[in-house]
């Protein structure tokens, strides 16, 4: 009964722990890349990493001038010309191969064995965040100037959206949550239920009629144009979330609070909103990540200027005009997950939280 | 608390109350100035082309200004609300808490589905009006017809796997000593964006020549067993839309896998403990006894990723751009907006879009009506 027990619980957390390095990896494979250089990750799977068996030098030999790389050349008893040296030729334990170009290359010597391919360094992003141009020295010595990408910009744009897109539909949101749960008034059954009904919305059928708003206003490619669409494609989900919470506070605190004389702002602001904290942060956690990571509404509503983008259009762009570049995407990725995943980590309580309770986003 | 109230208990003179009020609207017309002022400010360093303000302060003076805006405004307003007359007060209050949101929520999204309605209705530059032309277009052509079948699969293989897999190692983890820390690992892509995302799985899915060494780690495997390396996105249509649809369950089983959790844990431990003495197996008690207990929570998850699938859009447009048949309804939505600029067929789209969420969103408000707390 014992074993029995432990072979299940053995099983248990064994294909758990599958599942969870299959999750894991492909985020770890990106983090590793981002370090590495930028001709080993095209050249090598980021896996090499880790110690495994391959071909590793023991001695460079530089040929001199002299040597004719036109003509079969010999170096340590063997002789061989340019292609076939730069295929590499394997003797007994030893392989020589010819690296870099026929005229300022050298030779390695290799030995197979165990090795791990560490050669780490941060260039890959100080080259995601350089403005201008960035010039990288290769491995053979000679040095190449690349655009950078501007993604510190980038960066402070996402800021100055995800924070004002946040907090503005929370407020409103709590206000109009306030007024359904606590006011009488007239059609109030009837205003919530088109807040329930615009739940489910797909935020595709207001993004034209509101771009058109925005190119009348002269308001598009400005980040307060980001900021009022977010608002008003969170707003049912923000009320409909946080009436559920505010309606469910004990009645007995507010009628007290009426008795003595209280107006509704300051029940508001002194006693609602402080008990609506936890709702309120799991909200806004909610909002924040939605509007950080959105990629659709910032590409429509601040569209292709270079000094107004955000993050997901940078790395977006990237993708598209670089794709090949990895240890800029493999950078710029990382950057772009950099907060968010701070977010998540530092208060994961409350985004669970705001998962059990929320619905469906629109 | 009382104390900071002029308004209800002690009633002035009418004459003093209404020279407060008009001293009252003072703050709110010098706080709508300065928003005003702040909004065209904003509005035309942002636009201008070479703007000698550095990012930073357009930054933080952006923040400032949208957040600060909100709270002066409400503060202001309701400053001025409370100098006037208790009925007023009683029915202006309501206006100010709100109608702000209300108000957004028409301009944003009532009022546009009204108009995006209309549109669908007008040929592509808006002009003349074709009936039903537009929808037949969305309906017949060939393209349109792929970009439904992948929609379908997106929903049908999004869903079943996300589901399925969540609620996988939601009962895992309810039975693991390592349960926060392997939610949480399932639960972190939750939190990178779908670009990011994007990104990552291209990398996993990126190939070299066939002579070359593999930096993906799909063909590097593949090619380890003996196989050859293949383009994932690009080869084997309709098939290569499952590596797509992959990204997406990596994406969405941390959520389905929470809300199983919490519904797990809430399964009355008497009855599978009743069932297991009973001499059910494993098998019976899961298949038996949990899965119609969290029923509701099934059809919750679903219904989400259902809807969340139908509108998929940055995945395919960062991983394939809609290309090699893997285009959905919104990145249809897109090219035929933005690329061929034809408002008649984009818009169709949209309202297409619209109709298969209606049944979720009678359910929404049926649910709703019969509500008590109204």
């Amino acid at each position: 009964m014992k074993t029995n027990k432990m072979i299940n619980s053995f099983i248990i957390n064994g294909v758990l722990a599958i599942i969870c390095l299959c999750w894991t990896v492909p985020t770890i494979g990106l983090l590793i890349s981002s370090f590495r250089d930028r001709i080993d990750i095209n050249r090598t799977g980021w896996w090499t990493v880790f110690p495994h068996k391959d071909w590793v030098s023991v001695e460079k030999i530089k040929p001199g001038p002299e040597v004719d790389r036109n003509q079969p050349m010999t170096f340590e008893g063997i002789t061989a010309t340019f292609e076939e040296l730069s295929k590499g030729i394997e003797t007994n334990d030893l392989r020589i191969k010819w690296i870099g170009n026929r005229r300022v290359g050298y030779l390695d010597v290799q030995k197979y064995g165990w090795t791990t391919a560490t050669n780490f360094s941060l260039e890959n992003y100080k080259q995601v965040l350089a403005g201008d141009d960035y010039t990288a020295t290769l491995a053979d010595g000679s040095t190449v100037t690349e655009r950078g990408d501007n993604m510190t910009s980038a960066f402070l744009n996402s800021l100055a959206v995800a924070i004002p897109a946040t907090v503005i539909p929370i407020s409103l949101a709590a206000f109009a949550a306030y007024g359904f749960a606590w006011m009488k008034f007239p059609a109030r059954k009837m205003l919530f239920a088109l807040v329930v009904a615009l739940l489910v919305v797909p935020l595709q059928i207001a993004l034209v009629p509101i771009l058109r708003d925005y190119v009348r206003l002269d308001l598009n490619g400005t980040f307060l144009a980001v900021w009022l669409a977010h608002t008003g494609f969170g707003l049912p989900l923000a009320t409909y979330l946080l009436f559920n919470y505010m309606s469910e506070l004990p009645r007995d605190i507010l009628e007290a609070a009426f008795v003595d004389g209280a107006s509704h702002f300051t029940i508001f602001t002194r006693l609602i909103l402080p008990l609506s904290v936890p709702a309120l942060a799991s909200f806004a956690i909610f909002q924040f990540l939605w509007v950080w990571n959105d990629y659709l509404v910032a590409l429509i509503f601040i569209g292709a200027s270079p000094t107004n983008q955000l993050l997901t259009q940078r790395l977006a762009e990237i993708v598209g005009s670089r794709g090949q570049d990895w240890h800029l995407l493999t950078a710029g990725a990382f950057i772009t997950m950099l907060l968010p995943l701070a977010v998540f980590f530092g208060l994961q309580r409350f985004f669970v939280r705001g998962l059990l309770a929320g619905s469906v986003k629109g | 608390m009382a104390s900071t109230t002029p308004n209800s208990t002690q009633p002035g003179s009418s004459s003093s109350r209404f020279t407060a009020s008009i001293l009252a609207i003072i703050p709110l017309a010098i706080s709508l100035a300065a928003l005003v002022w702040g909004f065209f400010f904003l509005r035309d360093i942002q636009l201008a082309k070479d703007s000698n303000i550095p990012q930073v302060v357009t930054v933080l003076l952006a923040i400032v200004w949208g957040v600060g805006g909100v709270v002066l405004l409400f503060t202001t307003a309701n400053f001025f609300i409370e100098q006037l007359s208790d009925k007023w007060i009683r029915r202006l209050q309501p206006v100010l808490f709100v109608g702000p949101a209300i108000l957004m929520l028409i301009w944003a999204l009532v009022l546009p589905t009204i108009r995006t309605l209309i549109l669908s209705f007008y040929d592509e530059a808006s002009v003349n009006f074709v009936w039903f032309e537009n929808f037949k277009y969305v309906f017949t052509n060939d393209g349109m017809l792929i970009v439904f079948r992948n929609n379908l699969m997106w929903m049908i293989f999004g869903t079943l796997f996300t589901v399925t897999t969540g609620l996988l190692i939601a009962v895992l983890a309810d039975r693991s000593k390592f349960e926060s820390v392997a939610k949480a690992l399932i639960f972190m892509p939750m939190a990178i964006s779908f670009v990011g995302a994007g990104v990552i799985w291209n990398f996993v899915y990126s190939v070299k020549p066939v002579d070359a060494s593999q930096i993906g780690l799909l063909n590097s495997v593949v090619v380890f067993f003996g196989g050859q390396p293949q383009a994932w996105t690009a080869f084997f249509q309709p098939w290569n839309n499952f590596f797509l649809i992959i990204i997406v369950i990596w994406l969405q089983t941390g959520y389905a896998m929470v809300l199983f959790s919490a519904a797990i844990k809430g399964v009355s431990s008497e009855i599978l403990e009743a069932a297991r003495v009973d001499g059910a197996t494993e098998l019976q008690v899961f298949f038996r006894i949990m899965i119609p207990q969290i029923m509701g929570t099934i059809i919750t998850v679903s219904t989400t990723i259902i809807i969340f699938t139908l509108k998929i859009f940055d995945v395919v447009i960062v991983m394939t751009g809609g290309q090699y048949g893997t285009s959905v309804i919104a990145t249809e939505f897109y090219r035929q907006y933005f690329t061929y600029n034809n408002n008649g067929v984009g818009s169709a789209i949209a309202i297409v879009l619209l109709i298969a969420v209606t049944p979720v969103m009678a359910y929404n408000l049926r649910q709703f009506a019969q509500r008590e707390v109204f």
